[in-house]
């Protein structure tokens, strides 16, 4: 397996480590976060650039092997009568909403590859990652199929191939990470005819995006979606409308895996919860025992 | 005194019900061979909206929690040593078995990957609260099978007797059971404790479950204490179950109800079920969640419907000595606290969920709902058969020899 590199191998390594050496949740957590590299990379998406030709989607589509009508059918613009989602035969889709300049807006929609992934902390037998150039993958040589990302994830992005009888799998967009990991720019952001979407630091993206906001305040909301949201994102969008009025989820600052980690690390911290308890009810057990012995003695 | 001995029922298996069940067992696995041969979406009605459906919600999460008799009657036979309440242990113990082998296989058939159901053994994720369920699970099943061992010894040792040519392995057989029951008198007291620990863990941890759809689930639900709502509502849960069972297989088997223990036990439930409902309406006076019940909608009709049949009503009925005497009131006082913790399971998993890109809502498709009560067909006839081949229902005897329980041997 070509994608198990020498920092995975040292990462299953430390995991067993901690488990062996009986070291709390709490570390693995941090391990996690360190991850996230001051370089990551992001994209920003101007949705006020975006003009709907969805060429993103055709170029989505073959860059994974998946099934794909012939790049001119993708001009139909008859499908944005309907709101789509992506799913297991399109990893990514544009979405279009009136507004009240005669221009619509169009939004494309994918994995926004969170910063603290809920995916990646729900999924019982770690098939997420989160790359430290950002991209969030899922390991098919892990998964179960157990649909725990889905119910954890706060935008609803991970599909199941649920026609699929023997080897069902979990798709969702990986940034690319084939081609990022080579240098190389995601499929969607390197065709996009009129640069609506940009990839870049992340950190670079925001800042751009926050001189745009300030040379532009009529044509943009001062607002970068995914900046804080759940923590933050690597895909950003800036528009000229409310998001919650684009279909986006209205979430807030904090990330979405934190409060039930919170539990499960106070649950199990160093173990010492279970531990008590077990020593608690071993005594309770061996009074109760002995104090019936001994009333049983007496009796005689 | 009257003294109870468990010991195997012998009557006839079959019955008009038995047959019904039947029925409904083979309706419900020809749709699950469905979901083996086409994938979960030509069975379910499942979709990216919606990834779990009742397999989860009522087979997995209500499952684990009405199998909670288990643990609850080991807390109070073993840990409390209460000796009394020794004669409802082992059906307690049979139902939990059942119940977590099917909570197992109901995972397994919800996987899509059912064949890779061994992979949180080696591939670990500290940070998933399934994870750490998936694993408690695992382990207290197999505990189980451990506390029930005692009673597969007892019923064959100085029995064996396999036919033709097997013959040989009488001697050896028995021989292994007797070193197994000598073993396990010793020790079951390690296993007893780490089932109770095992089930405070993940009846807990079921509840977090959830947390982490944050805004997905509905606010009535959605809380920071959900792990010890559902370990309260597990405990206040698992003696109703034990004594709703016990009386539908006296009834069945045409026993005496061993009303003495059952009124003790119903006894209990009133305070259990008070500390659940306190908890449950803090939190939603501290959260200031109470604001959704004004609204007339779904999600605020079965939450109030959730509180009062299944904490309120059966919380003054438990109180009521009346009720707590009879059969009757006993039955109908527990029904409610198992149909109100039924409820708050399928609530919190199915109703509370709400996807943030909704098309249309999930409803159980007809095989999804042949296979749930298909499972729970099977697992009624197994306990049936089980009760008539192992000594595990308390019969009345009328000689002055001391309750067996378990611990074989401990008793003089």
């Amino acid at each position: 397996m070509a994608a198990q590199t020498r920092r995975d191998f040292f990462k299953t390594s430390a995991l067993l480590g901690t488990a062996i050496s009986g070291i709390s949740n709490k570390q693995i957590k941090a391990q996690s976060k360190n991850i996230l590299s001051e370089n990551r990379m992001g994209v920003l998406v101007d949705t006020t650039a975006c003009i709907g030709c969805r060429k993103c989607e055709w170029a989505c589509k073959t860059a994974h092997n998946l099934p794909t009508l012939p790049v001119e059918e993708y001009d139909d613009r008859t499908v944005f009568k309907k709101m789509r989602r992506p799913d297991d035969k399109a990893l990514t889709v544009v979405n279009e909403y009136q507004n009240s300049t005669k221009f619509p807006i169009n939004v494309k929609v994918q994995c926004m590859h969170c910063d603290q992934p809920a995916c990646v902390s729900a999924c019982i037998v770690g098939a997420f990652t989160k790359k430290e150039n950002s991209s969030v993958i899922w390991d098919t040589n892990k998964c179960i199929g157990c649909r725990y990302c889905m119910v954890a994830c706060p935008f609803q992005i991970p599909a199941f191939e649920y026609e699929e009888a023997l080897k069902p799998d979990i798709k969702k967009c990986d940034f690319c990470f084939d081609l990022t990991k080579k240098g190389k720019i995601p499929a969607c952001v390197e065709i996009c005819p009129v640069e609506a979407i940009t990839y870049g630091r992340r950190e670079d993206l925001i800042k751009a995006a926050r001189e745009k906001i300030k040379n532009y305040p009529t044509r943009y909301v001062n607002h970068i979606y995914g900046e804080y949201e759940v923590g933050g994102t690597s895909w950003m969008y800036i528009s000229s409308k409310d998001f919650l009025q684009l279909a986006f989820p209205k979430l807030g600052r904090d990330p979405a895996p934190g409060v039930s980690e919170a539990i499960q690390h106070g649950i199990f911290a160093y173990f010492v919860p279970p531990i008590a308890l077990y020593a608690l009810l071993g005594g309770v057990m061996w009074l109760n025992k002995n104090r019936k012995k001994t009333e049983s003695e007496t009796e005689i | 005194m009257e003294n109870f001995r468990s010991a195997p029922i012998e009557k006839k298996f079959f019955t008009p019900i038995v047959l019904l069940l039947i029925v409904l067992a083979i309706n419900g696995m020809i749709f699950l061979l469905g979901r083996f041969l086409f994938g979960i979406g030509a069975v379910t009605n499942l979709d990216n909206q919606y990834p779990w459906g009742i397999w989860i919600g009522i087979d997995v999460a209500a499952g684990v929690a009405l199998a909670a008799g288990g643990f609850t009657t080991a807390a109070l036979g073993h840990i409390m040593y209460k000796e009394q309440y020794h004669a409802i242990i082992r059906p307690a113990l049979l139902t939990a078995m059942l119940g977590y082998t099917f909570v197992a296989i109901s995972v397994m058939i919800d996987l899509g990957r059912y064949y890779y159901i061994w992979h949180p053994l080696i591939m670990w994720n500290g940070t998933s609260v399934l994870f750490e369920v998936g694993m408690c699970v695992m382990i207290y099943l197999f505990v189980l099978y451990i506390e029930f061992l005692p009673i597969v010894t007892e019923r064959f040792i100085g029995r064996v007797s396999f036919p033709g040519f097997l013959k040989k392995l009488n001697r050896p057989v028995d021989k292994l059971l007797r070193v197994l029951d000598r073993t396990l008198d010793k020790t079951m007291f390690i296993f007893i404790i780490a089932g109770v620990v095992l089930s405070c863990l993940h009846q807990s941890s079921l509840g977090t479950l959830m947390v982490i759809a944050g805004p997905k689930i509905h606010p009535l639900w959605q809380t920071p204490i959900l792990p010890l709502l559902f370990l309260l509502s597990a405990i206040s849960v698992g003696l109703p179950m034990v004594i709703f069972e016990s009386l539908i297989t006296s009834r069945s088997f045409g026993l005496k109800p061993e009303i003495n223990i059952l009124s003790n036990l119903g006894n209990m439930v009133g305070p259990l079920l008070f500390i659940y409902l306190a908890f449950k309406i803090g939190d939603m006076v501290i959260r200031k969640t109470f604001v959704y019940l004004t609204e007339l909608n779904s999600a605020s009709v079965l939450f109030t419907l959730e509180i009062m049949i299944g904490i309120i009503i059966p919380l003054r009925m438990f109180l009521s000595r009346q009720v707590v005497n009879s059969p009757l009131g006993l039955f109908t006082a527990a029904f409610f606290v198992i149909v109100g913790v039924l409820m708050n399971r399928i609530n919190y998993f199915l109703v509370a969920y709400t996807p943030p890109y909704q098309f249309q809502t999930y409803f159980p498709s007809f095989g999804e709902i042949s296979v749930t009560v298909g499972f729970i067909a099977i697992e009624i006839l197994l306990f049936r058969k089980m009760v008539m081949i192992f000594p595990i229902v308390s019969l009345p005897e009328t000689g002055s020899q001391k309750t067996k329980y378990f611990i074989r041997g401990k008793s003089q």
